[in-house]
């Protein structure tokens, strides 16, 4: 393990976490809204963001898939020492999935949920080059009206809520601000 | 140093020997864990790993251990009882998040960011900037027609909610009128039935499209579940008996609201009784404010 590895983590793990969890969890409750948060310095590629939204909520319960460029030994390393959780290439093994958009489509084979259980679904964390409030139409809970997000593609993310309440669910990545995007929510192109 | 050096230099820095707000992080993540996807399927029951609190099961451990995984140390944090921030559970939940949390508490639901309730919604309403987290005894709205948690489970999942009608019928047929009073049933966007905890059915409308992040936590029964600000909240009713949201008729004796919702007190053994409102904060708001209601003393005179 490199000596880079070791640093990087939250400063002052229990405030920097509620902090970090407030700023996730006002994103995963108000899809379209867009969160800055702090305190994670994670090696490249990985965002501010998700470094972040990987030290609140991974640990050695939740099997976490790296896809594509994001499946380096610096990150691997990163994570482990950070939070325990297991790096696992069988996508439909992992609670989390971290990684680039392209990477880490198309969405079958990650963990639904099941009708009894919607809950036991995946997160996917998504790195973006972009971010912003314009673009696909979002409507449903958590919405006043309709909100508008810069999404990297539509039909992915109807077919994903047409099957509610299964489905992912998406905390989307770029620099050091995130945005949610339950399953909850309906998505038309803007 | 010496452990009591440490101790002092502990309590000096005002500092307690707990990790903030009590809760170990691993059990943290896994109750925020649970918080998002219960706000990803609003109204659904996410099970949760609830643990042992330093009070009873039934005295809220299920909202405190939420508002545990919520809490930053910016927060100020108001806890009602039935709407009253002065009784013993309040004050006590209050005093433990002073101590664990160093939060600083208020009893104003205007100056609060995060509310931990008790079987009230409060009646100033609710801005974007708060969290209301409920504490809740039976989660499960369906657990009184069926004993079976495997059962209900399926019925969840098929959206199979005729049984909860036919109660709702049953109550009609025998009292002409839909008798429940609280803990009225709720269907969540169109999908989930949900138990909205003890509140009154007066709380119901409150429920819906309301701009707070709306959080419930059951602590014996271990589950947790959520409603997103601006959630289609419906009252389960019928097109010819449709849902009322029914409080006292009467206004509050301390402050003469006749919007809020009133508890009745027995004042004498002769039946003698009067109304005054369930939230505390606002018939004492109202008070200050200079309303007086039939039985009330101006504020200041004794």
């Amino acid at each position: 393990m490199e000596a880079a590895a070791l640093g990087g983590g939250f400063g002052d793990a229990p405030v920097d976490s509620a902090r970090a969890f407030r700023a996730v969890m006002r994103a995963m409750a108000r899809p379209g809204t867009v969160e800055a948060v702090a305190g994670a310095a994670p090696p490249a590629p990985m965002s501010v963001a998700a470094g972040v939204a990987v030290l609140v909520l991974c640990d050695t319960g939740t099997p976490v898939h790296l896809a594509g460029g994001h499946d380096t030994r610096a990150l691997r390393d990163w994570i482990g020492f950070h939070t325990g959780a297991p790096v696992v290439a069988d996508r439909g093994a992992a609670m989390f999935a971290l990684g680039r958009w392209e990477a880490l489509s198309p969405l079958d084979g990650y963990a639904v949920g099941e009708p009894e259980f919607p809950d036991r679904s995946a997160t996917l964390i998504v790195e973006m080059d972009r971010l912003e409030p314009y673009g696909a139409r979002l409507t449903g809970p958590g919405i006043k009206g309709s909100a508008a997000l810069s999404l990297p593609e539509v039909a992915a993310f109807q077919g994903n809520a047409a099957r509610f309440p299964l489905g992912l669910d998406f905390l989307l990545c770029c620099g050091d601000r995130l945005a949610g995007l339950p399953r909850s929510t309906r998505v038309e192109a803007g | 140093m010496l452990e009591r050096d440490v101790f002092m230099k502990f309590e000096s820095e005002n500092v307690t020997a707990y990790n903030f707000a009590y809760l170990d992080e691993q059990t943290k993540r896994m109750i925020r864990r649970a918080i998002l996807k219960a706000l990803a399927i609003p109204g659904y029951q996410v099970p949760f790993a609830s643990r042992e609190m330093p009070m009873p099961y039934g005295w809220g451990t299920g909202g405190v251990q939420v508002s545990a995984a919520c809490l930053m140390p910016e927060d100020t944090l108001k806890v009602i009882d039935q709407g009253a921030d002065d009784t013993t559970n309040a004050v006590s939940i209050r005093k433990f998040f002073e101590k664990t949390a160093g939060v600083a508490t208020t009893e104003e639901t205007a100056r609060a960011s995060v509310i931990q309730t008790r079987h009230r919604i409060p009646e100033t309403p609710l801005t974007d900037e708060q969290i209301l987290v409920y504490q809740v005894p039976i989660p499960e709205p369906l657990r009184f027609l069926e004993p079976s948690e495997v059962e209900t489970r399926k019925m969840h999942a098929l959206e199979e909610y005729g049984l909860m009608h036919v109660k709702l019928y049953e109550d009609i047929s025998r009292h002409g009128a839909i008798a429940t009073a609280y803990a009225y049933p709720v269907k969540v966007a169109g999908r989930y039935v949900m138990d909205p905890s003890p509140i009154p059915k007066f709380d119901n409308p409150k429920l819906g499209d309301c701009p707070a992040i709306q959080i419930f936590g059951a602590g014996r029964e271990q589950r947790i579940y959520a409603l997103p600000p601006w959630t289609q909240v419906v009252s389960l009713d019928f097109e010819d008996h449709p849902f009322e949201a029914s409080k006292a008729e009467a206004d509050c004796a301390l402050c003469g609201a006749g919007d809020s919702y009133l508890d009745e007190v027995i004042v004498d053994d002769e039946g003698g009784r009067m109304f005054v409102c369930s939230d505390t904060d606002y018939c004492r708001a109202r008070r200050a404010a200079g309303h007086v209601g039939a039985q009330g003393a101006p504020e200041g005179v004794a």
